[in-house]
């Protein structure tokens, strides 16, 4: 089943906090992966592959520099989870 | 801001070891003659000849927080554990330029490692079979590049002057720290943080180092594996953790009002060119580089009361430190109490050099030569002064002491200290 924009939201937060050690409730629509979360590009490949593997999607290396903020990662895997 | 021959002193330690989490409780241990040597557990370890090694008494990732912890490799970690240390023992309360007392362009970072991320890279490499290409951490290259430590150390405290890297296997904590002297002696920086860190107790390093027969096998007494000196040695143990030191020159340490533990004199170096991993019998390279020191710092040999010397246990290797000492200090051996650390601490490799030169400034400061543990029976061919069992005390006045490392590859480095 089809995970809810809630659902990815939180699935993100939890991929954060461990990854970046960004308190859960930090994690919103808006915060930028890199201006906001502490997340630089290595560990935004780290949170993509965790996000694959959480929400059955596939995110291509030339698609994850759109994704800026928890919005955008959590719009791509609303459209393109399996 | 160039200036050379200018006197270097240190002004902070510290230390992750086998025996404490801190330089304090490491001290606490070698005085106390503790092993940190501990069986291996678990199913990876079982079918090693070698099932025994000195691991860290504090686990770093218990240390460090989990977002930092999980980008380093063990290595790093400890390095960055030693630094972090270190660098408030020397009153600095903040990244260089943050406290003004140092500006990030004269401080250096160098931080020595024998091998480097080898546990990241094997690790890495059971993901890449076990879970294929995509799950290959992105942070494997930084963590396993041997120049890592140094890297996140010099992060850790804001240092542009130069970040590097001095690999020569077990000699490479006391290059490091002879590259770091020569830094600031020669006007490139004004405060070095200098060190070396091992982390490489995994089953492939401890099956190669036990097929080349250098290993002890002593599995049943882990805390009686590592006897320097002793009749029944039979190879060194494995030890992690680092060993860091803040090294400055002394006008800039006066000028700020710090601590000085003592002044480095200087390094002597030399290297055998005689086989890639055995130690040349008579101590020939060893004696050079003793003779080197001689020549290039005004040390002389009567104010040598104290040397931590190499002696990790093997056959061959602690008989020849002793031949080459007595050969270059002649009588002057006799009143140098030499204490074998690793008897307790196990050998950590590249990080050996700076967790002994934080042993040798420690004897220095509390005159105070820690103990060699686990000599039963002394080695007839050991003609020297070993401390046993022991700590002694070392003389007043002006006393200088000795830090030996040497590596396979034939690396020999001699560093010496006094207090000012």
């Amino acid at each position: 089943m089809a995970a809810t924009q809630d659902q990815i939201v939180e699935g993100l937060a939890e991929i954060v906090n461990e990854i970046a050690g960004i308190p859960v409730e930090d994690v919103q629509l808006d915060k930028s992966f890199t201006d906001d979360l502490d997340v630089d590009s290595l560990s935004m490949v780290e949170v993509v592959v965790a996000a694959e593997e959480r929400f059955d999607v596939k995110i291509p290396d030339e698609d994850v520099k759109n994704l800026k903020t928890v919005g955008d990662a959590a719009d791509y895997i609303l459209k393109n989870q399996a | 801001m160039s200036s050379t021959n200018r006197t270097v002193v240190v002004t902070g330690i510290g230390a992750t070891t086998p025996l404490g989490g801190d330089s304090a409780s490491t001290w606490e241990g070698l005085l106390a003659g503790r092993s940190g040597v501990r069986p291996l557990e678990g199913e990876r370890f079982a079918e090693l000849p070698v099932q025994i090694a000195a691991t860290a008494a504090v686990d770093p990732g218990d240390v460090l927080p989990r977002p930092l912890a999980r980008k380093l490799d063990r290595s790093a970690q400890f390095a960055v554990i030693a630094a972090r240390e270190a660098w408030a023992d020397a009153g600095y309360t903040a990244p260089a330029g943050e406290d003004a007392s140092v500006a990030p362009e004269r401080l250096g970072s160098v931080i020595a490692s024998g091998i480097g991320g080898v546990t990241t890279l094997l690790d890495q490499y059971d993901v890449l079979k076990e879970k294929g290409v995509r799950r290959v951490s992105p942070h494997t290259v930084p963590m396993l590049m041997p120049n890592s430590p140094s890297a996140n150390v010099g992060l850790e405290v804001n240092a542009r002057a130069g970040v590097h890297t001095p690999v020569s296997a077990c000699a490479s904590g006391a290059e490091a720290i002879g590259y770091a002297v020569e830094m600031i002696r020669t006007g490139r920086a004004d405060v070095v943080v200098a060190g070396g860190t091992e982390a490489a107790i995994h089953p492939l390093p401890i099956a190669a180092f036990a097929n080349m027969m250098a290993m002890s096998k002593s599995n049943d007494e882990p805390t009686k594996a590592s006897r320097p000196y002793d009749t029944g040695r039979d190879g060194f143990v494995l030890g992690e953790g680092a060993g860091v030191v803040i090294l400055e020159s002394e006008e800039h340490a006066k000028a700020r009002g710090a601590r000085v533990y003592c002044e480095v004199l200087g390094q002597g170096l030399s290297a055998d060119s005689h086989h890639i991993a055995q130690p040349e019998p008579t101590g020939r390279g060893i004696a050079a580089a003793m003779q080197n020191l001689l020549d290039a710092t005004d040390l002389k040999p009567s104010e040598v009361v104290h040397l931590n010397a190499h002696a990790t246990s093997t056959p061959q290797g602690d008989v020849a430190e002793i031949k080459a000492l007595r050969k270059v200090l002649g009588d002057d051996l006799d009143h140098v109490a030499i204490s074998a650390t690793k008897s307790m601490t196990g050998h950590l490799l590249g990080g050996a050099g700076g967790i002994e030169t934080v042993a040798t400034v420690l004897a220095l400061h509390h005159r105070l030569a820690p103990p060699t543990i686990n000599v039963d029976e002394l080695d007839p061919a050991v003609d020297a002064d070993i401390v046993r069992d022991e700590p002694r005390e070392l003389p007043q006045g002006t006393i200088a002491a000795i830090n030996n490392s040497f590596g396979f590859g034939g690396h020999n480095v001699v560093l010496a200290f006094r207090t000012v």
